[in-house]
């Protein structure tokens, strides 16, 4: 049996030191606060208010100049017997169901070139990621000049294949893709972050399945693909959101400045009319009302993604048995 | 570690309720009651103008002779045209600028949300001649019978063709000019260009979905009732004027065809459709003229106004006005801004620096259309012969501004818009008739009415 332990007569006792340490918290949260503040501020300000704000405006009636009217859950109400909402949410619902896969599809190939593309990964790498610098708006113009039936640049090219290419930009049918298409325009920022994944797989198991004669596809399937799914993973639910809030280019092309009695039903996404709401017919409410539906949707979404992929994202490190 | 939480909590709840102290305070801007309207009193203060750019030499002209009218009160343009949100925003803090410029089809609605005040007093205060005006673009910003807009320059419709193409195929201007809507058919096919199912030349374009209420009025109806409450949008004789605005670019191929080959086209340069030869004939803005003139002026164009299916000259009136914001800090001085702009003796001096610019550049003066019936008359005696066939551009134009209507202000016309562009599309689509599309619009528009003028008449 052991002696226990000596306490120092001059140690304060427990209760002093639990208020020390209690004195030392408060002041290491006041210090915190106080740095966070300008955050804090800015969050509450720019953030939180607006979202409270928001819930209570999709209660109301209101017009940006007169007072908010309450009228419970009209809004939602109205909202789920609107058939434009249905037209919007199916068209962008048919956006986001097709332009993600591919999106990813498109840019993991291009990442898997740039991947041995060797010392001119560099310039193709930024070359990629150019157009993403390109500000929605313009790229909405421009979808307009490529992908104008008559003399457009995309049918032309096209047209050198044989392939007599449709009204991208005026026919309903063609709408959509034309729109999918033009997307794969800003794939440079997700190319970059597979690009990532995919060096940092290590070449020992590449060079195992070789020894045990595993070729391209087997190697694909079997190494690279689990070992950068975390990264597919972020890009798809990165861009599922995006493509459910789509909006600047379809805007720009069919409902902007100079184009409004264009309206074309087929590119009416849901912010689109959401927007419609708010800032043309002024209807803030119901706007709002809409726009909750749209996070609702997201979330039920995001986690519908995140349950898939406790399936199949492998993160190193894990315990699957 | 709970006592961080709960801190951290109230930090945010206090910086939320804060931010609600700040955000709070909507309602409207107030009205003018205390502004004293007298056109001899002396001004002072500032004038802060939103939605107006005053670039050209129309504009910067009007402004200088409407700042010596305001004394010493200096006068602010902000650049650009008028965001509405912004606009809206800028009222609902209790912030507006002084005076808007609007497009006059805005002012209904803005009016029926109280973002913009009567001009009653202004107009008796200022001595504001409103007799002078054209009667149509008073009708624009007249709500409920009264008035909240000063109405400024004035757009309408002429026939405009391609003279070589239609003399090719053994045409007149009077073929396309809309009397006879079988004869503009014919015109249309005969004009018609098509290669391997590739349109070369559109033959008539009747400019959907934009002017359909221009076609419905040809054809002896309004889209909507003279007082503005009432959708007419299932009028069966507007039915047939879509049906039949659509016909034409179904005898081209399709409206998409139509349109991609319009977009694809230099409209404002030396390669307009006229120019090259692509576009038969088409109604058109007469702002258009001076484009065509400056750009391409041997162009073989002719000239006629639209006419409707009786035969008579007819044009649809859109254009932009004035209006005093809810809250305006110096109405009085933007009542007299607004006197001063559409005056006669500002549009004098606009049209002494567009003749003195013209001249410069060795070309007409093809006027300026306002909605001031005697500014008009004055500046067609200014107006300068271009020859054949821009002089005749001119007189046509004249002639359709005595012959315009309107839409009438109404307090849902963004939604009432947007329901009967969403109908004509349909039909161009092909996803519907023009009946049932209509049908539809009809009742969209006369909900957006029933809601928007009930608000009106509840005082929302």
């Amino acid at each position: 049996m052991t002696a226990p332990p000596v306490v120092a007569a001059s140690a304060a006792p427990p209760v002093d030191r639990e208020r020390g340490r209690r004195r030392a918290r408060r002041r290491n949260l006041g210090s915190a606060l106080l740095f966070l503040s300008p955050w804090l501020v800015g969050f509450a300000v720019f953030t939180a208010w607006p979202l409270i704000y928001s819930v209570y405006l999709s209660l109301t009636d209101y017009d940006v100049i007169n007072d908010p009217n309450f009228v419970g859950a009209d809004n939602y109400v109205e909202l789920f017997s609107d058939p434009k909402v249905a037209l919007a949410l199916g068209n962008t619902l048919f956006f986001t169901i097709v332009q993600v896969p591919l999106y990813v599809l498109v840019s993991l190939l291009l990442a898997l070139l740039l991947n041995r593309a060797g010392r001119s990964a560099g310039v193709f790498r930024t070359v990629f990621f150019l157009p993403k610098m390109t500000p929605p708006v313009a790229v909405g113009i421009l979808f307009l000049l490529l992908f104008n039936g008559q003399n457009g640049l995309f049918n032309t090219v096209l047209g050198w294949f044989g392939i007599d290419g449709p009204s991208w930009t005026t026919d309903a049918a063609w709408v959509k893709p034309g729109l999918i298409i033009m997307s794969l325009w800003t794939v440079g920022a997700s190319v970059i972050i597979l690009l990532a994944a995919l060096q940092a797989v290590p070449d020992e198991l590449y060079d195992s399945a070789k020894l045990d004669g595993a070729g391209f596809w087997r190697q694909s399937f079997s190494i690279t693909v689990p070992m950068i799914s975390p990264a597919l993973f972020f890009i798809v639910v990165v861009n599922t959101i995006a493509g459910l809030q789509t909006f600047d280019e379809a805007y720009t092309a069919f409902f902007g400045a100079g184009n409004t009695t264009y309206s074309n039903d087929a590119a009416l996404f849901y912010v689109i009319y959401l927007f419609q709401q708010a800032f043309e017919f002024l209807h803030m409410g119901y706007a709002s009302a809409m726009a909750w539906v749209l996070f609702a949707l997201i979330m039920v979404v995001t986690a519908i993604q995140i349950l898939v992929s406790r399936r199949v994202v492998y993160y190193e490190g894990d315990d699957r048995t | 570690m709970r006592a961080t939480r709960w801190t951290a909590a109230g930090v945010i709840a206090l910086l939320a309720v804060g931010a609600t102290g700040c955000a709070v305070g909507t309602g409207g801007g107030a009205g003018d009651d205390e502004a004293n309207y007298d056109s001899d009193a002396e001004l002072s203060g500032s004038l802060s103008v939103m939605g107006f750019s005053g670039v050209d030499e129309v504009a910067t002209s009007r402004v200088d002779y409407a700042k010596e009218q305001l004394g010493d009160v200096e006068v602010k343009l902000a650049e650009g045209d008028l965001d509405l949100q912004q606009f809206l925003s800028a009222v609902a803090s209790g912030k507006p600028p002084d005076i808007v410029y609007a497009s006059r089809d805005q002012i209904g609605s803005l009016a029926a949300r109280g973002a913009v005040v009567a001009l009653d007093r202004c107009i008796d205060g200022e001595g504001i001649p409103t007799d002078d005006f054209v009667p149509s673009a008073l009708d624009q910003v007249t709500l409920d019978g009264t008035m909240y807009g000063v109405p400024e320059f004035n757009t309408v419709q002429l026939t405009m063709a391609n003279a070589d193409l239609l003399s090719a195929a053994g045409m007149t201007i009077e073929d396309v000019n809309g009397s006879d809507w079988d004869a503009v058919s014919a015109a249309n096919q005969a004009l018609t260009v098509s290669d391997g199912g590739n349109l070369q030349v559109i033959g008539y374009d009747s400019k959907l979905p934009e002017f359909l209420p221009l076609w419905a009025k040809s054809n002896g109806a309004d889209v909507v009732s003279e007082d503005g409450k009432t959708a007419q949008l299932d009028d069966p004789k507007v039915v047939e004027a879509l049906e039949w605005a659509a016909s034409v670019y179904e005898d081209q191929g399709g409206f998409s065809a139509v349109k991609a080959y319009r977009d694809s086209a230099d409209f404002f340069g030396e390669g307009n459709q006229f120019a090259t030869g692509v576009l038969g004939a088409m109604p058109m803005e007469q702002w258009y003229v001076n484009v065509l003139n400056d750009v391409s002026s041997d162009a073989p164009m002719a000239f006629d106004t639209v006419h409707d299916r009786n035969g008579d000259t007819i044009a649809y009136s859109t254009g932009s006005a004035w209006a005093i914001p809810s809250g305006s800090a110096n109405p009085e001085a933007a009542c007299r801004f607004a006197h001063a702009m559409t005056s006669v003796d500002a549009w004098q001096a606009a049209a002494d620096a567009r003749i003195e610019a013209r001249k410069a550049e060795d070309k007409p003066f093809t006027g300026i259309l306002t909605a001031n019936a005697k500014a008009d008359q004055m500046i067609r005696e200014l107006t300068t012969s271009g020859g054949e066939p821009w002089d005749t551009a001119v007189s046509k134009m004249y002639e359709a501004n005595d012959s315009t209507f309107s839409m009438p202000a109404n307090p849902a016309d963004a939604e009432f818009k947007t329901a009967m562009f969403d109908a004509v599309n349909a039909v161009l689509d092909g996803k519907a008739s023009a009946a049932d599309a209509l049908a539809d619009a009809q009742q969209e528009a006369q909900s957006a009415l029933d809601d928007a003028w009930s608000k009106l008449e509840d005082g929302d």
